[in-house]
C-alpha cells in the first residue's frame, strides 16, 4: 500500500518540486519509475498471454466445419491428379545407320531418331500425366509425351465409372488391352526397352494404342475373368490410316486370373488383333543392284498374342523380396499385295523394281520372349529377358525373285539391375546383347533412370 | 471374326448366368476390418480380406483375384487415408462395380469415423511416404476399434435393411464386452506410461499414444524408406542419451535393422501382431489386443 502510494505521488513529486530535488533523490525517484514501468510490463505481458490462451481454446473448440467455410474459396480445389516423368539414359551401342528386325516389316511414318535410336546421353520421353473424374459417371485421362518439337498424344481416354455388372467402356485414343506388357507405359517396363516382339508388332514405341471404344467385362466369379474388345481407326502399325467410314481395327482379348495359396498369383490372357492396311511402306533390298527399295503392303493383318505373368512374394508380401515370370507369345498372318516401287527420292533406275511391280504377299511370322525379374532385397532388383522372333514363311510371289529375303531368327539376351530408393525413382544398368540384324552382333550398355513427380497412381498386376 | 465373337459371348452368357450367393459379400482391406465385419455381421455376410497381415498394406499389388472380389462386393471396408492408394485405385477402376465406389454407401473408409494423429502441416515426397490425411493406422487403439464399429454398424443396416436388427443387436453386443475388454487391457497397461520405445515404421503412432509410450526414434529413417547402416548408426548415436526399453515392429516389417541396433543396445525386439492374425493369438480383435498389451507388458518389467 505504501509503496504504491509513493509510485502514484513520486511523478507528482517529480514535477512540483523539482527545485528541491537533490541529486540523490533523482536517483531514488528514476529507480522508483524504472520499477513502475517494469512492473506494468511484466503485467501487461501476463495479459497478453492468458488473452492468447483463451483464443487458443476458443479456436480448438469450434467445430471443423466452421473452420473450413472462414477459408478462403480455393479455385483449384478440383484440379487433377497431375505427374510428370521424367526419363533418359546413356546409352553405349553400334553405329548403325538403320536398327529394322530383319526378316520383318519395319513400321515407318515414326522414324524421327529417338528413343532407342540415339547412342550417348539422350532424353526420352518426358510423360505427362493428368486424371480426374470427370463427373459421377466418367474419369478422364490425358498422357502426353513430351520430346524436342513434338508433343505426342499418347493416350487421351474417358472411362464409365458406374455402368455395374462388372462393364467398363472406354473411349478415346487408349493403350490396347492386347497382350500384358502393351498396356505398360515405358516408366513401367521392366527394362530400359521394349521387348523384340512388341517392336516387331507394333513398331518403335512398343505398344498398339486404339483411336477408338472399348468394352470389357468382369465375370462375377471367384477366378478373375474378363472380357473385352476394340474398336477403332486401325492407324497404328501393322494396318495404316485409310481414310474411311466403318472400323479399321478390332480386338477381342480374355484375361483369367488368381492366387495360389498367399504367396502367388498369376494372369493369362489370349488376344486377336485384326485390321487392314493400305499401301504400308516398308524398306526391302532389291536383289539386282542391292540397293533400297520399297515395298508397299496392302491387306489383311491378324495377330494372335498368348501371355502369361506369375508372380510371387514370400507370404504375398513384396516388399522385401519378389519374383515375376512373364511371357508372350505371337502369331501373325498377313494377306495381301505387295507393291516394290523405287523411292522417288534415291530412285537409280538400276533395281528390279525400276518399274513397279505388283505381286501377291502372304506371311505366317512369329516370336515370343521371357523374362524374370528377382527383387533380391528392398529397393534392388536383377532381371534378364531372352527375346527370339522367327521371320517365318513370307511368300511375295512375283516380287520373290526381286526383293531379298531374309530368312531369319533374331534374338537378343538383355540382363538389367535397377535400384529404386522409393517408389518414385529408379536407376537402371542393363546390358543386352543384340542380334536382332541379321550379320550385327550389338553389345549395348544402357544406364537409364526414371523419376516420377507428383500423383503417381497405382500400376495395374 | 464373327467365330470369334461368338465363342466370346457364349462365354460371357455362361459366365452372366452364374447364381449369386445370398449374405452380403463384404471386401475388407485389412484383416482387423474383415475381423470387425465378421463380429458385427455374423452369418449375414461373407467376408473377403485383400491383405494378410503377413503383408505391407502400403505394398499390396492389384492382383487378379482382388479384382475378382471388388467385382461382386456389395461394400468395402478399408482403413482409408491414402494407406491403400498404391493399389485400391486401380482395383475400384477394374472392377466395373459402382456399389463400392467413394461416395457410395458401399464404401467405407474407417479413418473418417476417428481423430487423425500426426497430420503433416508439410506434405512433401522428400519426407518420405508421407500421408497427408494422417497417421493411417488407426487400428491400433481400442477406443477407435470401437468408432468404427459404431459407424459400421450403421453402415451395414443402411446397406441390408432386412438384417438391421441382427446387425444392431450383435453390435450391441460386442460394444458391450469392447467396454469390458479396454477396461482390462488400460487397467493392465498403466506400468506402460512413460516407457520408451524405438518403432520400425511409423505404424504405432495410435497404440503409442493409448497407454502412453513414448516414440524414441525410427528404424525407417523417413516413412516407407528403407534403413541404410549410416541412418542406422545415426540413430543409435542419437539414443545414447535417452536409452529406449524396446524396439516395436510389425509382424510383415523385415527384421534386419531392427535385431542390428536391439543387439547394439542390448533390448528386446518386440514383433507386434499389428492386425488379427499376426500373431497366434491374434485370431480376433480381443485376441489382438489380448497379445499386445502382454507382448508390451512382457518387456516394462
Amino acid at each position: 500500500m505504501q509503496t504504491g502510494l509513493r509510485r502514484m505521488l513520486a511523478p507528482m513529486l517529480l514535477i512540483a518540486q523539482p527545485a528541491l530535488a537533490g541529486d540523490a533523490s533523482v536517483a531514488e525517484l528514476r529507480d522508483e519509475l524504472r520499477l513502475l514501468r517494469e512492473n506494468y510490463a511484466s503485467r501487461i505481458a501476463e495479459l497478453e498471454r492468458q488473452i492468447a490462451g483463451v483464443e487458443a481454446r476458443a479456436a480448438a473448440v469450434t467445430p471443423p466445419a466452421t473452420a473450413q467455410r472462414t477459408a478462403p474459396a480455393r479455385g483449384n480445389a478440383f484440379n487433377p491428379e497431375i505427374s510428370l516423368t521424367l526419363q533418359g539414359a546413356y546409352r553405349s551401342m553400334k553405329n548403325l545407320a538403320e536398327r529394322e528386325i530383319s526378316g520383318f516389316a519395319a513400321a515407318h511414318g515414326h522414324d524421327h531418331e529417338e528413343g532407342g535410336e540415339q547412342r550417348g546421353f539422350t532424353l526420352d520421353h518426358t510423360e505427362l500425366m493428368l486424371a480426374a473424374n470427370v463427373d459421377d459417371r466418367f474419369r478422364g485421362v490425358a498422357n502426353l509425351a513430351l520430346i524436342d518439337d513434338a508433343v505426342e498424344v499418347e493416350e487421351a481416354w474417358f472411362q464409365t465409372l458406374g455402368l455395374g455388372h462388372g462393364l467398363t467402356v472406354k473411349g478415346g485414343r487408349f493403350l490396347s488391352a492386347i497382350g500384358y506388357a502393351n498396356v505398360q507405359h515405358p516408366h513401367a517396363w521392366d527394362f530400359a526397352d521394349s521387348s523384340l516382339m512388341y517392336r516387331a508388332l507394333f513398331g518403335e514405341h512398343g505398344s498398339y494404342g486404339q483411336d477408338g471404344v472399348q468394352l470389357s467385362w468382369v465375370a462375377p466369379t471367384e477366378l478373375f475373368i474378363e472380357l473385352g474388345g476394340e474398336i477403332g481407326r486401325g492407324a497404328g502399325f501393322p494396318g495404316t490410316d485409310r481414310n474411311g467410314n466403318g472400323i479399321g481395327a478390332t480386338t477381342v482379348f480374355a484375361h483369367a486370373g488368381g492366387d495360389v495359396g498367399a504367396a502367388s498369383s498369376w494372369r493369362a490372357g489370349l488376344s486377336w488383333l485384326g485390321t487392314r492396311a493400305a499401301a504400308r511402306e516398308s524398306h526391302y533390298e532389291d536383289s539386282l543392284a542391292g540397293e533400297e527399295v520399297v515395298g508397299a503392303f496392302s491387306g489383311r493383318s491378324r495377330t494372335w498374342i498368348a501371355d502369361a505373368v506369375w508372380k510371387w512374394a514370400p507370404d504375398g508380401n513384396p516388399a522385401a523380396r519378389n519374383l515375376t515370370l512373364q511371357a508372350e507369345y505371337f502369331m501373325r498372318r498377313e494377306s495381301g499385295d505387295l507393291a516394290c516401287y523405287e523411292d522417288p527420292d534415291e530412285a537409280s533406275g538400276a533395281t528390279a523394281c525400276a518399274s513397279q511391280v505388283d505381286s501377291r504377299y502372304r506371311s505366317r511370322q512369329s516370336g515370343w520372349y521371357a523374362q524374370a525379374v528377382y527383387q533380391f532385397m528392398p529397393g534392388w532388383r536383377i532381371g534378364a529377358r531372352y527375346d527370339r522372333l522367327d521371320s517365318g514363311s513370307v511368300d511375295l510371289g512375283t516380287n520373290a525373285s526381286n526383293i531379298e529375303q531374309a530368312d531369319y531368327r533374331p534374338t537378343r539376351s538383355t540382363l538389367m539391375v535397377d535400384w529404386s530408393p522409393s517408389e518414385f525413382s529408379r536407376i537402371r544398368l542393363q546390358a543386352a546383347r543384340d542380334r536382332s540384324m541379321q550379320g550385327v552382333t550389338d553389345n549395348q550398355l544402357w544406364l537409364q533412370y526414371v523419376m516420377s513427380l507428383g500423383a503417381h497412381g497405382a500400376h495395374a498386376f | 471374326m464373327n467365330r470369334i465373337f461368338r465363342v466370346f459371348l457364349g462365354c460371357a452368357a455362361l459366365l452372366a448366368a452364374l447364381p449369386a450367393t445370398a449374405a452380403l459379400q463384404v471386401l475388407a482391406c485389412e484383416p482387423e476390418w474383415g475381423a470387425l465385419v465378421r463380429a458385427l455381421g455374423g452369418a449375414d455376410v461373407g467376408v473377403r480380406e485383400a491383405t494378410t497381415a503377413r503383408q505391407d498394406v502400403h505394398r499390396v499389388q492389384a492382383r487378379p483375384s482382388l479384382i475378382a472380389a471388388a467385382r461382386r462386393a456389395d461394400l468395402l471396408v478399408c482403413s482409408g487415408a491414402e494407406l491403400e492408394i498404391g493399389w485400391l485405385p486401380v482395383l475400384l477402376r477394374q472392377a466395373g462395380n459402382p456399389r463400392i465406389l467413394p461416395g457410395a454407401p458401399g464404401y467405407f473408409e474407417a479413418a473418417a469415423v476417428v481423430n487423425m494423429l500426426e497430420v503433416p502441416t508439410r506434405v512433401d515426397r522428400a519426407d518420405g511416404d508421407v500421408h497427408p490425411d494422417g497417421n493411417p493406422h488407426i487400428q491400433t487403439d481400442p477406443h477407435n476399434i470401437l468408432k468404427v464399429a459404431d459407424a459400421l454398424a450403421v453402415r451395414l443396416a443402411e446397406i441390408d435393411p432386412p438384417n438391421a436388427t441382427g446387425y444392431a443387436a450383435r453390435h450391441a453386443d460386442f460394444a458391450r464386452r469392447w467396454r469390458v475388454a479396454m477396461t482390462g487391457w488400460e487397467t493392465r497397461a498403466r506400468p506402460l506410461a512413460g516407457m520408451g520405445v524405438v518403432v520400425q515404421h511409423k505404424a504405432f503412432a495410435y497404440l503409442l499414444h493409448w497407454p502412453g509410450l513414448r516414440e524414441i526414434g525410427a528404424i525407417e529413417p523417413k516413412p516407407g524408406i528403407e534403413p541404410s547402416s549410416a541412418s542406422l548408426a545415426a540413430l543409435l548415436a542419437g539414443l545414447a542419451t535417452d536409452p529406449p526399453r524396446a524396439i516395436l515392429r510389425a509382424a510383415y516389417d523385415d527384421g534386419r535393422g531392427s535385431e542390428w541396433l536391439a543387439g547394439k543396445l542390448g533390448i528386446p525386439v518386440v514383433v507386434l501382431p499389428f492386425t488379427v492374425g499376426g500373431s497366434e493369438r491374434a485370431t480376433d480383435l480381443f485376441g489382438l489386443f489380448d497379445d499386445t498389451v502382454d507382448r508390451l507388458l512382457a518387456v516394462a518389467r
